[in-house]
C-alpha cells in the first residue's frame, strides 16, 4: 500500500496525540490543568478519529528486518477508533467529578491506554499490534493500582497483567509461527494464508492472546479484580479498550480462523459459555461494580461468538452498542460511589436513582439496554450475533439465547433495587452537587445507548449479514422482557451459591494450580543455586589449596630425596673414581697391562670378525 | 581515531594521577564526566562515518609480527553500537558519582582504566589484543569490588569474580592459540582468520576449540551454570560498579560470541548451534525462577541478567540453524542478539543505579524493608517503574524489540525451545511486578536507624541526570528501532553469512 503523506499524518496525530500528550502529563504531573489538558487532548483526539474514520488513512515504515509497522484505518478500525475516542472523552469528562483523579498521572496514564487501543485497532502488522496491544496492559496495571495507599489495587493491578501477558505470550509465538509459515512482512492480513502447520500455530497464538485480553473463561477473573481502579478506569477498560481489544482481534482474524478449521468453532464455544456462565455469576452478585464486571465477560461473549460465527459487522456492532451501556453504567456507579460512598444493591445503593433522577434515568436507560429490551442496542447487536449462529450449531443459538435471558435478569435486578425506596434515613452528601459536565456526559451516553440499534441501518461495517429475522428479534424481545419481570420478583432473593458469587474460583485455580507450584520451584532453584553450583567454585578452589597442601607434604619430599639420591649417588661414583689412584707405580702398571690386554682381546675380534 | 577514542581515558587517567587526592570529589568525577562527554563526540564521529559494509575506522600496526599480533582496530554494525553504550554509560556513572564517593582519586582512576579497556575490547580485531583488554577489565573490576565494596564480603566476593572469570579467561586464551594454530599462516588477526577460515570443515579440533573458547566466554556472560559469581559481585559492588559490570562487562562475553566463535568457527558453531539455545534456555529460566525468589533487589536484577543474556544466546543459536530457517529469521535472530546486548546494558545499569540510590538512603537492598515509596519518593518510584517495565520486556522500551526479534527469528528453527523461552518474559513480568508491589504501594516504611528517623529524601539532580538519559535511551530505541538495526542488520547479515558458509 503506498503511504500517503496526509495519511500518515492523520494516523501518527491519531495515535500520537494521546500518546505524547499522555506522557508528557505523566512525567510533568502538574499541579492544575491537569483535567483541562487531558480533556482538551481527548476532544482533539476525537476529532482526529472522525476525520480518519472518514478518510480511511493508511501509512507503513520500516521497522525491523523485512518488517514493516503498518497502520490503517478500515471499515472496522473506522468504528472503533471513533468509539474508543468518544468514550475515552466521556470518562475523562466524568473523572473531574472526583478530586482524586484531577492529576497528571490519571490523565497521563488514561490518555496513553486509549492511545495504545487506538494503535491496536489501527494496526495492519503483528509487531505493531503486539506493542500496543501489552502497552495497554501495563496501563491497566498502573490505572487499577491507581490508589497507591490499597495494596490490594496494586495486587489486583498485578493478577490482571501478569494473567493478560500469560495469554500475550501466544501473540510472540504467532508472530514466530507468521514468519516461519512465510508470510515476511507479518501482516495480519496473511495470516489466513500460511503453510501448513504454522497457520495453525499462529492461529492458536492469536485465540489465546485474543481470549485472555477478553476476559473469556478461563481468564475472566483477572476482570473481578480490576473493580480497584477508579470508575472512569473501569468504564474505558470494560467498554472501549482491554478487553474489548480481544473481541476485535478475533474479528479481525476471523478469516484465518476460519482457515484453520478447528478454530472458528471453538472461539463460538467458548464465547457462548462465557455469556452463559459469567451471565450467571453477575446475576448473583451484591456489588455493583462486580455485577458489571461479570456482565462484561458475558456481553464480550457475545462479541467473541460473532467472530466464531465469521459474522464481523454483527461483532462490530455488539462492541459498540456494548461500549456505550457499560461506560454509561460505570460512570454512573462511580458517580454514586463518590456521593454516596457504596457499591453494595441491596445495601447503599437502595433507592440512589430517586436521589438525583436524572441519574437514575440514565441509568435506567442503560440497564433496559443491557437487559435487550427493543429498542435499545444491545438487543439488536446480541440478536444480529445469534441470527449468524444456527449455521454452526442449533445448540449455540439456544445457549445464546438463555445467555441473553440472564443478562435480562441481572440488569433487571439492579434497575429494581435503585429504584426502591430506601431502607433507611439517606445519608451521605446530597447528591444535587454533582458537577454539570458529568451528568450531562451521562446523558450523551444514555442516548447513545439507546440509539446504537439504529446503527444495524447505518454504515456498512455495521450492518449485520444475515440480518436477524423479525421472529427472532420478537423472541429475544419477549425473553427479555420476562427477565425483567422475573428479576422484580426476586431481586432481594436470589440464590446466592458460593462458588458463583466468587468467579468459580477461577482466581484461586489459577494461584494454586500455577503460581505456587512455579514460587516453590523458583525457591528450590534458588537454594539450588545457593547451596550447590555457587559452592562449586568454592570447593574447586578449596580443592586446588588442598592439592596444594598434599603435593607440599609428599610430592615435595619425594623430589627432595630424589634430589639428595642423585647428590649421594655423585659422591659415590666420585669416591669410587678415586680408588685407582692410589699412587704406588706397581699398581698403576697392573692397571696399565689389564688395560693393554682388554685392547689387544679388542683389535684380536675385531679382526677376527672381519 | 579509534586508537583516541580508547586512550583517551587512559590519558586523562595519568593526568589525574598527579592531581593530589584532596582535590576532591568533584574534581575527579567532573574531569571523568568530560572525558566521557569527549569520547561520546568521538564515537559519534565514527558513527557518521561507517561504511555500509565491512569495517570502519581501521588502524593497524605490526605489534609482534612474529607471533601473528598486531593492533588492529576497527568497528562494524556489531561493535560500533557497543562502543557507543559505552561511552554513555561511564558518562552515565561519573554524572552518578558526582555525587560523593569515598577515595573519589583512586575510584575515577580506576574507572577510567575499565573504560579504556571495554571501548578497547570492542573495537579490538585481533585474538590477543582481545584477550589483553578481556584481561584488564577483570583486574580493574576486581579493585572496584574490592576496594569499594562494603567490607570483608565484598574482597570475598571479589575474589571470586576475579579466580571464576579469569579462569574463564585463560579458556579463551588457549581457544585463541589453538585458532591461530589451525590456519597455513600463524595469525592472531580476526578478518584474517574469517576469511581463511581455516576450520571450515569442523570435527574434533574445531569442537574442542569452540568448546574452549565457549567456556571462556559463558563465564563471562554468564551463562548457567557458570554465573554464580555474579550475584556475589553485584551485591558487594558500588552502584556504579555493578552498573558497569553489567551494562559492559558482560556484553564482553556476548560480544565475544558474534565476533569470534560464529565467524571464526562456523562449521562447528552450526554443528552445536542447539547446544547454545539449551545453554541459552535454561539461563533464561534459572535466572528468571531463581530472580524470583530472591528479596535482595540488587541480587534479583542480578539473576535477571542471566535471565536477559540466555535470549542472546537462544537468538544466536538459532541464526547458527542454517538448515531450519530463512535468511529473514536469521538477520532477526542475530540482530535481536545485538539489540538485547545494548538495550540491556542501558535498562539494567539504569535499575543498578536506582538500587545504589535506594540502599545510600535506607542502607539495605532487602525489600521487605521498604513501604509506600510512591508515596514518600514519588521520583524513585516513577524512575524504578519504567526501568522495571522496560526490563520485563514491555513494547515501547529497547528490550522488547531485542526479544521480540530473537522469539520472531528462533522460532522457525526451534519451535519447542522458542515456546520454553517465551515464558520467561512472563516470569520476568512477575517478579519486578511483585518486586514493585512490595516496595512502592501501601503504608511508607522504610528502615530507621534505632530511635532515629532517616532523611530520606527523594532522587536529586544528579541522580536523575545519570538515569534518565539511560532510560530515555531505551525509550527512543524502543520506539524508534531504525536508528540502530539500520547500523546493525547489516553487520548481522554478514556473520549469519560467514556462519552460513
Amino acid at each position: 500500500m503506498p503511504s500517503t503523506v496526509p495519511g500518515a499524518v492523520l494516523l501518527a496525530l491519531l495515535i500520537g496525540l494521546p500518546t505524547v500528550a499522555g506522557a508528557a502529563l505523566l512525567v510533568a504531573r502538574p499541579a492544575r490543568g491537569a483535567t483541562a489538558a487531558g480533556v482538551t487532548t481527548a476532544a482533539a483526539t476525537l476529532a482526529v478519529a472522525v476525520a480518519a474514520a472518514v478518510t480511511r488513512p493508511a501509512s507503513e515504515v520500516a521497522l525491523l528486518a523485512g518488517v514493516r509497522a503498518g497502520f490503517a484505518v478500515d471499515g472496522l478500525s473506522a468504528v472503533l477508533v471513533v468509539l474508543v475516542a468518544a468514550v475515552l472523552l466521556a470518562a475523562l469528562v466524568v473523572a473531574a467529578a472526583e478530586p482524586d483523579l484531577r492529576t497528571g498521572r490519571f490523565h497521563g496514564l488514561m490518555l496513553i491506554f486509549a492511545g495504545a487501543m487506538l494503535a491496536t485497532v489501527t494496526a495492519t502488522t503483528l509487531p505493531v499490534l503486539l506493542m500496543a496491544w501489552e502497552v495497554m496492559g501495563a496501563m491497566s496495571w498502573a490505572l487499577i493500582g491507581y490508589r497507591l495507599d490499597d495494596r490490594a489495587g496494586t495486587r489486583a493491578g498485578t493478577v490482571a497483567f501478569l494473567t493478560t501477558r500469560a495469554a500475550d505470550l501466544g501473540l510472540y509465538i504467532a508472530a514466530g509461527a507468521v514468519l516461519a509459515g512465510g508470510a515476511g512482512t507479518m501482516a495480519l492480513a496473511d495470516l489466513p494464508g500460511l503453510d501448513g502447520g504454522w497457520l495453525h500455530l499462529a492461529v492458536a497464538g492469536v485465540v489465546l492472546a485474543a481470549l485472555g485480553k477478553s476476559a473469556q473463561l478461563p481468564f475472566s477473573f483477572w476482570l473481578s479484580g480490576a473493580m480497584h481502579g477508579p470508575s472512569p478506569t473501569s468504564a474505558l477498560l470494560h467498554s472501549a479498550t482491554m478487553v474489548a481489544a480481544g473481541g476485535y482481534l478475533l474479528l479481525r482474524t476471523a478469516p484465518a480462523l476460519d482457515v484453520a478449521g478447528w478454530a472458528a468453532p471453538l472461539v463460538a464455544w467458548v464465547g457462548v459459555t462465557t455469556a452463559l456462565v459469567l451471565g450467571l455469576v453477575a446475576a448473583v452478585q451484591d456489588d455493583l461494580k462486580q455485577l458489571l464486571a461479570a456482565s462484561t465477560c458475558s456481553q464480550i461473549g457475545f462479541i467473541v461468538l460473532a467472530a466464531g460465527a465469521a459474522a464481523t459487522q454483527a461483532g462490530a456492532l455488539q462492541t459498540v452498542a456494548h461500549a456505550a451501556v457499560k461506560s454509561l453504567l460505570f460512570l454512573v456507579a462511580g458517580l454514586w460511589l463518590a456521593t454516596l460512598g457504596s457499591h453494595s444493591l441491596t445495601g447503599g445503593l437502595r433507592g440512589a436513582a430517586r436521589r438525583h433522577r436524572v441519574l437514575g434515568a440514565a441509568f435506567s436507560v442503560g440497564a433496559f439496554a443491557l437487559a435487550g429490551l427493543p429498542p435499545f442496542g444491545l438487543w439488536v447487536g446480541k440478536d444480529a450475533v445469534l441470527a449468524a449462529t444456527p449455521a454452526i450449531s442449533p445448540v449455540l443459538y439456544v445457549t445464546g439465547l438463555v445467555a441473553g435471558w440472564t443478562a435480562a435478569f441481572y440488569a433487571g435486578r439492579a434497575l429494581w433495587l435503585v429504584w426502591r425506596p430506601a431502607a433507611g434515613p439517606v445519608t451521605g452528601s446530597r447528591p444535587s452537587r454533582l458537577p454539570r459536565p458529568a451528568v450531562a456526559t451521562t446523558v450523551v451516553l444514555a442516548v447513545a445507548a439507546a440509539a446504537a440499534g439504529l446503527l444495524a441501518l447505518g454504515p456498512a461495517p455495521l450492518r449485520p449479514q444475515p440480518a436477524p429475522q423479525t421472529w427472532e428479534l420478537a423472541v429475544s424481545a419477549v425473553l427479555a422482557g420476562i427477565g425483567v419481570l422475573v428479576a422484580r420478583r426476586y431481586a432481594e432473593r436470589v440464590p446466592a451459591p458460593g462458588l458463583l458469587m466468587r468467579w468459580l474460583d477461577l482466581e484461586e485455580l489459577a494461584q494454586r494450580g500455577l503460581a505456587r507450584p512455579v514460587l516453590v520451584l523458583a525457591g528450590a532453584l534458588a537454594r539450588v543455586d545457593d547451596h550447590g553450583l555457587a559452592r562449586v567454585p568454592a570447593g574447586a578452589a578449596r580443592a586446588t589449596a588442598r592439592l596444594a597442601t598434599l603435593v607440599t607434604a609428599h610430592g615435595e619430599r619425594g623430589v627432595d630425596r630424589a634430589v639428595a639420591g642423585i647428590a649421594d649417588g655423585a659422591r659415590a661414583l666420585g669416591r669410587a673414581a678415586r680408588r685407582p689412584q692410589t699412587g704406588q707405580l706397581h699398581q698403576y702398571y697392573a692397571q696399565a697391562s689389564v688395560g693393554f690386554a682388554l685392547l689387544a682381546a679388542l683389535a684380536v675380534l675385531v679382526l677376527v670378525v672381519r | 581515531m579509534l586508537s583516541l577514542i580508547v586512550f583517551w581515558p587512559a590519558l586523562v587517567a595519568v593526568a589525574l594521577s598527579v592531581v593530589p587526592a584532596r582535590a576532591g570529589t568533584r574534581v575527579f568525577a567532573g574531569a571523568w564526566f568530560a572525558t566521557g562527554l569527549v569520547q561520546l563526540g568521538l564515537v559519534a564521529v565514527v558513527w557518521a562515518g561507517l561504511p555500509a559494509t565491512g569495517y570502519g575506522s581501521v588502524e593497524r600496526l605490526a605489534w609482534i609480527p612474529s607471533a601473528g599480533v598486531s593492533y588492529h582496530l576497527g568497528v562494524d554494525g556489531l561493535s560500533l553500537p557497543l562502543l557507543a553504550l559505552t561511552a554513555v554509560l561511564f558518562t552515565a556513572t561519573a554524572v552518578y558519582t558526582l555525587r560523593g564517593i569515598a577515595r573519589p582519586k583512586g575510584f575515577v582512576l580506576l574507572f577510567l582504566a575499565l573504560q579504556a579497556v571495554s571501548a578497547g575490547l570492542f573495537v579490538a580485531l585481533d585474538l590477543i589484543l582481545f584477550f589483553l583488554f578481556f584481561d584488564l577489565s577483570i583486574v580493574f573490576m576486581y579493585f572496584v569490588i574490592a576496594g569499594w565494596g562494603t567490607g570483608a564480603p565484598a574482597r570475598r566476593a571479589a575474589l571470586t569474580f576475579f579466580l571464576y572469570t579469569f579462569l574463564g579467561s585463560l579458556a579463551l586464551l588457549l581457544g585463541f592459540i589453538l585458532l591461530a594454530l589451525a590456519g597455513p599462516r600463524f595469525t592472531f588477526d580476526i578478518p584474517a582468520l574469517a576469511a581463511q577460515n581455516p576450520l571450515a570443515d569442523g570435527g574434533a579440533y574445531a569442537g574442542l576449540t569452540l568448546l574452549v573458547i565457549g567456556i571462556g566466554l559463558a563465564v563471562k556472560t554468564p551463562l548457567f551454570p557458570f554465573h554464580t559469581w555474579l550475584p556475589p559481585a553485584h551485591t558487594e559492588a558500588p552502584a556504579a560498579g555493578s552498573a558497569i559490570l553489567a551494562g559492559i562487562l558482560l556484553k564482553m562475553g556476548t560480544y565475544g560470541f558474534v565476533r569470534i566463535a560464529m565467524p571464526l568457527l562456523p562449521a562447528s558453531w552450526r554443528q552445536f548451534a542447539l547446544m547454545a539455545v539449551v545453554l541459552g534456555v535454561v539461563s533464561v529460566l534459572w535466572g528468571a525462577l531463581v530472580a524470583l525468589a530472591q528479596t535482595d533487589l540488587k541480587r534479583m536484577i542480578a539473576y535477571t541478567s542471566v535471565n536477559h543474556m540466555g535470549y542472546v544466546l537462544l537468538g544466536l543459536g538459532a541464526a547458527g540453524l542454517v538448515a531450519g530457517s530463512g535468511e529473514q529469521a536469521r538477520t532477526l535472530a542475530t540482530a535481536g542478539a545485538t539489540y538485547q546486548m545494548v538495550s540491556h546494558g542501558l535498562i539494567t545499569a539504569a535499575l543498578f543505579l536506582l538500587a545504589g540510590s535506594l540502599h545510600e538512603r535506607g542502607h539495605t537492598y532487602d525489600m521487605t524493608a521498604y513501604g509506600g515509596l510512591a508515596t514518600r519518593i514519588p521520583r524513585f518510584a516513577g524512575l524504578f517503574a519504567v526501568a522495571a517495565f522496560a526490563s520485563l520486556g514491555l513494547p515501547g522500551f529497547s528490550g522488547f524489540i531485542a526479544e521480540f526479534q530473537i522469539f520472531a527469528g528462533a522460532l522457525g528453527a526451534v519451535p519447542v525451545a522458542t515456546v520454553i523461552a517465551v515464558t520467561g518474559v512472563l516470569i520476568t513480568a512477575a517478579l519486578l511486578l511483585l518486586a514493585m508491589g512490595r516496595m512502592l504501594p501501601g503504608e511508607v516504611r522504610v528502615p530507621d536507624a534505632p530511635g532515629t528517623p532517616r532523611p530520606f529524601p527523594d532522587l536529586g539532580a544528579r541522580e536523575l541526570l545519570a538515569i534518565a538519559p539511560l532510560l530515555m535511551l531505551a525509550t527512543v530505541l524502543g520506539l524508534l528501532p531504525r536508528a540502530l538495526l539500520d547500523v546493525i542488520e547489516p553487520a548481522a547479515r554478514s556473520v549469519n553469512d560467514l556462519v552460513a558458509r
